[in-house]
């Protein structure tokens, strides 16, 4: 598998570290590894650098995830951009939503490293 | 997490209030009407299965029960979420901050657990996630309510007083040989 550049959305800085732990252990040579604590900050990122793939909480301040991912299908470089959102909110109405909005996936917190691994594996393999 | 509020060394207070609870709590609690059976919760064991399924999968060491006589627990480190939608309530997690720290320590394996910032993120997202299970495991609570964002308060003088009044229900555990509780307050 190809090196790949992730970025990590959470408000909780524990919750970044044990989701870039779950991805090296899940396998993905990671080249770079950048961290917002919301949506808003992540758009900036988004926006300023090449990613392969975007894991992001639903429930943080400023700009919660769900309109993270819709602002985020507006930017061009990253319209393709696999999202797996990884949040407590776990009922079906967040999951289609989260999904009509642009998101690739879904993992319910708490989660294990093998659940990163069964989602994330297939989004970059195309 | 954006909020921490400090509690030492004054004594603190904190009124929390939650919407009226609407139409879909009767589904959860009672009979919606003569035709449906009641359903009865068990919110003791669910809010305990929450939180054990928690400490099994993200924190990576059990809970277990309590040894008895059960020693003095004065805990200094809480945080809290709330429930607002077709059911309003609290959900709180104390403990030591040294059992805290232990927590953190568990959660972040072999990384640097850092600063004290550390303990209270970790601590209020493991909150955070056992209300989340805790929610995803009552039927129809899933989508019909939302989860405030974890507030973390830690000093050994307050006093948490919540504006549900309603139903309240604890658990106590014990981690790694130290006591930890979780509770719910529903709204009356």
């Amino acid at each position: 598998m190809k090196p790949v550049n992730v970025l990590i959305v959470d408000d909780s800085s524990v919750m970044r570290k044990i989701v870039g732990r779950s991805l090296r252990q899940a396998g993905l040579d990671l080249v770079q590894v950048l961290e917002a604590s919301n949506g808003s900050e992540a758009l900036s990122l988004a926006r300023e650098n090449p990613l392969d793939l975007i894991l992001s909480d639903i429930n943080m301040p400023l700009m919660d995830g769900l309109e993270f991912v819709r602002q985020l299908r507006g930017i061009e470089s990253a319209q393709h951009t696999p999202v797996v959102m990884i949040t407590t909110e776990a009922g079906e109405g967040h999951v289609v939503q989260a999904l009509s909005l642009g998101a690739s996936g879904y993992i319910r917190k708490p989660f294990t490293p093998e659940q990163i691994k069964e989602r994330v594996i297939p989004l970059l393999r195309g | 997490m954006d909020q921490a509020i400090t509690a030492e060394p004054e004594r603190v207070r904190i009124h929390l209030s939650a919407r009226a609870a609407g139409p879909g709590a009767q589904a959860v609690g009672k009979a919606a009407d003569a035709k449906q059976p009641v359903v009865r919760i068990d919110w003791r064991e669910e809010l305990a299965k929450a939180a054990g399924e928690v400490f099994d999968v993200m924190v990576g060491a059990p809970l277990t029960a309590p040894p008895e006589p059960r020693p003095p627990f004065i805990p200094d480190f809480a945080a809290m979420v709330g429930i607002a939608g077709s059911m309003c309530g609290l959900v709180n997690l104390r403990t030591t901050a040294d059992c805290a720290r232990s927590i953190t320590a568990k959660m972040l394996g072999g990384d640097e657990v850092g600063a004290a910032e550390a303990a209270q993120d970790a601590f209020g997202e493991v909150c955070n996630m056992i209300a989340g299970s805790f929610k995803g495991r009552i039927s129809g609570l899933a989508d019909g309510c939302a989860l405030s964002v974890p507030t973390v308060i830690f000093g050994r003088d307050f006093t948490l007083f919540s504006l549900a009044r309603g139903e309240h229900y604890e658990v106590t555990f014990e981690f790694e040989g130290k006591l930890l509780s979780v509770s719910l307050d529903l709204q009356g």
